[in-house]
C-alpha cells in the first residue's frame, strides 16, 4: 500500500481529486456555482498531462448530461459535476442515464433552487431528483467527498448495479471550505477500482445497436422493475464496497453511521455537513446527562430502511432534521422514515424539522431546541406539530 | 411469446421494429366483402395507418397494424367494409 498524502483542500478539489484517482475517460461538464472549481480542476489535470481524458465543454447542463450518457454508453468512465439549477436542467436526462443503466458519477455541490435566487447550501436540488433512479450519497466533510467519489465508481460499475451515482457535498460549507484530506495513492485506487467492463454491450459504430430502445406497455413495467431490482441489489454491494474501502484505506463508511445511539432515548437524524455540528451538540447534551444520539444518513438512495429500523427502532423519539422541503407535506427523509416504520407496532415518535435552507446556519443551540421539542412530544405521547421550521429570522415579517 | 429484456434496453437486432405489431389496440375489426368492392381504393387513400394493401381483386387489410378506426368503412362508396367487434 502506498502512503496517503495529507492535503488541505476545498471540497470541490476533494471531489475532483477523488474523480481523478478513478481515471475517468470523459468529463462533460458545464460550470455552475458552487461546483465550478470541479470542471476547472479537471481541465487543469488534463492540460497538465496528469489525467488522460477528454473534457467536453457543453452549452448547458442538459447537454452535459446528454454527453455523459453518450460517452458512458461507449464504455467510457464518465464523471461530471453540477448543482441546483444545473441538476434541475438535467432532470430529463437523469432518468435516461439510470434507465440505460449507465454508471455515471456526478459530484453535486448541494445548493438551493430559485426563486428567490440563492447560491448557498440546501439539499433541494438532489432531493428533487430522488426518483430519477440515481444512487445518492451525502458527504459530511471534504474527506468524505473524496472517498465517496471513489466508492461511487466501484458501486456504480458493479455488474449487480450498473446505475449512476450522485455524491452531494454541501455548497460553500464544503465546496469552498479548506479542510485536511488524506488522499490515497494512485496505485491503491487502481487496485481498488477495476477497469469498467460493460458486459451488456457498448455503443460501437462497427456493431450498431439501439440503446435505451422503445418499450411498449407490454414490456416497460418489466424494465422498470429490473432497474428497481438493481438499486435494491446495490444495498449489499454498497456494504461490500464500503468494507473493502475501510480495509484498504482505513476509513469506514456506512449507509447510516451512528454516534452515542446505543442507549439514546432521542436520536437526531441528519444528512450532510450539519452532522458535524449535530455531533458537537450531542457531546454537549451528553455532558448535561441527556440521553441523545446522532444517526447520519450517508446513503439516501437506496433508502436504508433495514439499517434505520435497527438503529432507531429502540429510541423513544427521532428528530428528522432536513435541508429540503416538499411544499404541501414536509421533508423527504421524514416521509420515507415514516413509511419505513409504518408497519411496525413499536416505533419512535417522529418529528420533522426544516432548517438550514438556502445556507441558513444551524447552530448547536438549534439542535438542543430540536432535541427538546422531540423529548416534549415523547413525554406528551403525542405530536401536535409534525413539521416545524427551526431558526427562523425573527426580524423578517410578511 | 417469451421476451428477454436486456440491461439498459440495448437491442442488438437490426430492423426489429418490424416485429412490433400495433394491431393489438383494436376493439373493432374491418371486414371486407370483395364481391362488393369496386377497387376504387378510397379506403387505401384514407387509412391513417397504411394498413391497406392493393390487390388484384380489390384490397387486403393487414390486421397486424390496423387500429380499427373504421375510416375505411366510412369512406367506402359501396359499403364493402363493415366494422365488427373484435374477438380476442
Ligand atoms: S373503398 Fe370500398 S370499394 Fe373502394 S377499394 Fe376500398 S373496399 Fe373496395
Ligand atoms: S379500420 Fe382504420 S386502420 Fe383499419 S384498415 Fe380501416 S382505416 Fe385502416
Amino acid at each position: 500500500m502506498g502512503e496517503q498524502k495529507s492535503l488541505t483542500i476545498k471540497g470541490n478539489m476533494a471531489t475532483a481529486l477523488g474523480a481523478k484517482l478513478c481515471r475517468p475517460n470523459v468529463v462533460p461538464a458545464y460550470p455552475i456555482t458552487p461546483s465550478t472549481l470541479f470542471p476547472e480542476k479537471m481541465s487543469e489535470f488534463i492540460a497538465d498531462g496528469e489525467l488522460d481524458a477528454s473534457m467536453i465543454n457543453v452549452e448547458s447542463e442538459h447537454s452535459a448530461m446528454s454527453a455523459c450518457i453518450g460517452a458512458s454508453a461507449t464504455g467510457a468512465r464518465v464523471v461530471t459535476a453540477s448543482a441546483s439549477q444545473g441538476v434541475a436542467l438535467m432532470h430529463e436526462m437523469l432518468f435516461i442515464a439510470s434507465g440505460m443503466r449507465l454508471p455515471i458519477v456526478m459530484a453535486v455541490g448541494n445548493r438551493a433552487l430559485s426563486a428567490p435566487i440563492n447560491i448557498w447550501c440546501d439539499h433541494q436540488d438532489t432531493i428533487a431528483s430522488r426518483d430519477s433512479g440515481w444512487l445518492q450519497f451525502y458527504a459530511e466533510n471534504n474527506q468524505e467527498g473524496l472517498d465517496l467519489m471513489i466508492n461511487a465508481f466501484r458501486i456504480a460499475e458493479d455488474d449487480r448495479v450498473l446505475l449512476p451515482v450522485m455524491v452531494g457535498i454541501d455548497a460553500f460549507v464544503l465546496t469552498h471550505t479548506i479542510e485536511g484530506v488524506d488522499v490515497p495513492a494512485q496505485e491503491d485506487v487502481d487496485n481498488f477500482l477495476p477497469t469498467y467492463d460493460p458486459k451488456q454491450g457498448t455503443l460501437n459504430p462497427k456493431e450498431p445497436a439501439t440503446f435505451g430502445s422503445f418499450a411498449p406497455p407490454e414490456f416497460y413495467q418489466e424494465f422498470k422493475q429490473a432497474q428497481t431490482q438493481a438499486i435494491e441489489d446495490s444495498r449489499s454491494v454498497i456494504d461490500e464496497v464500503f468494507d473493502d474501502y475501510a480495509e484498504r484505506f482505513g476509513r469506514q463508511y456506512n449507509k447510516v453511521s451512528t454516534f452515542e445511539c446505543d442507549d439514546a432515548d432521542i436520536i437526531l437524524l441528519t444528512m450532510g455537513s450539519m452532522s458535524g455540528t449535530a455531533r458537537e451538540a450531542v457531546r454537549k447534551m451528553r455532558k448535561d446527562g441527556k440521553k441523545v444520539g446522532l444517526a447520519k444518513l450517508t446513503v439516501f438512495r437506496p433508502f436504508p430502511m433495514p439499517e434505520l429500523k435497527d438503529i432507531l427502532g429502540d429510541a423513544k423519539g427521532v428528530a428528522v432534521i432536513e435541508r429540503n422541503i416538499s411544499p404541501g407535506f414536509g421533508g423527504a427523509v421524514f416521509a420515507e422514515l415514516g413509511a419505513t416504520f409504518v408497519n411496525e407496532k413499536d416505533r419512535p415518535i417522529m418529528k420533522n424539522f426544516i432548517t438550514g435552507l438556502g445556507g441558513r446556519d444551524i447552530f448547536i443551540e438549534n439542535f438542543e431546541e430540536m432535541y427538546q421539542k422531540t423529548k416534549d412530544a415523547v413525554e406528551a405521547s403525542k405530536v401536535e406539530e409534525p413539521v416545524e421550521w427551526i431558526n427562523m429570522n425573527e426580524e423578517v415579517t410578511r | 411469446m417469451s421476451v428477454k429484456i436486456t440491461i439498459g434496453a440495448i437491442n442488438k437486432k437490426h430492423g426489429s421494429s418490424k416485429e412490433y405489431k400495433t394491431g393489438g389496440w383494436r376493439t373493432m375489426c374491418p371486414e371486407v366483402d370483395l364481391e362488393k368492392c369496386i377497387s376504387c381504393y378510397k379506403c387505401y387513400d384514407y387509412c391513417p395507418d397504411a394498413a391497406i394493401k392493393k390487390t388484384e381483386d380489390g384490397i387486403e387489410i393487414d390486421l397486424d397494424y390496423c387500429k380499427g378506426c373504421g375510416i375505411c368503412g366510412n369512406e367506402c362508396p359501396v359499403k364493402a367494409i363493415i366494422m365488427v367487434k373484435e374477438e380476442k
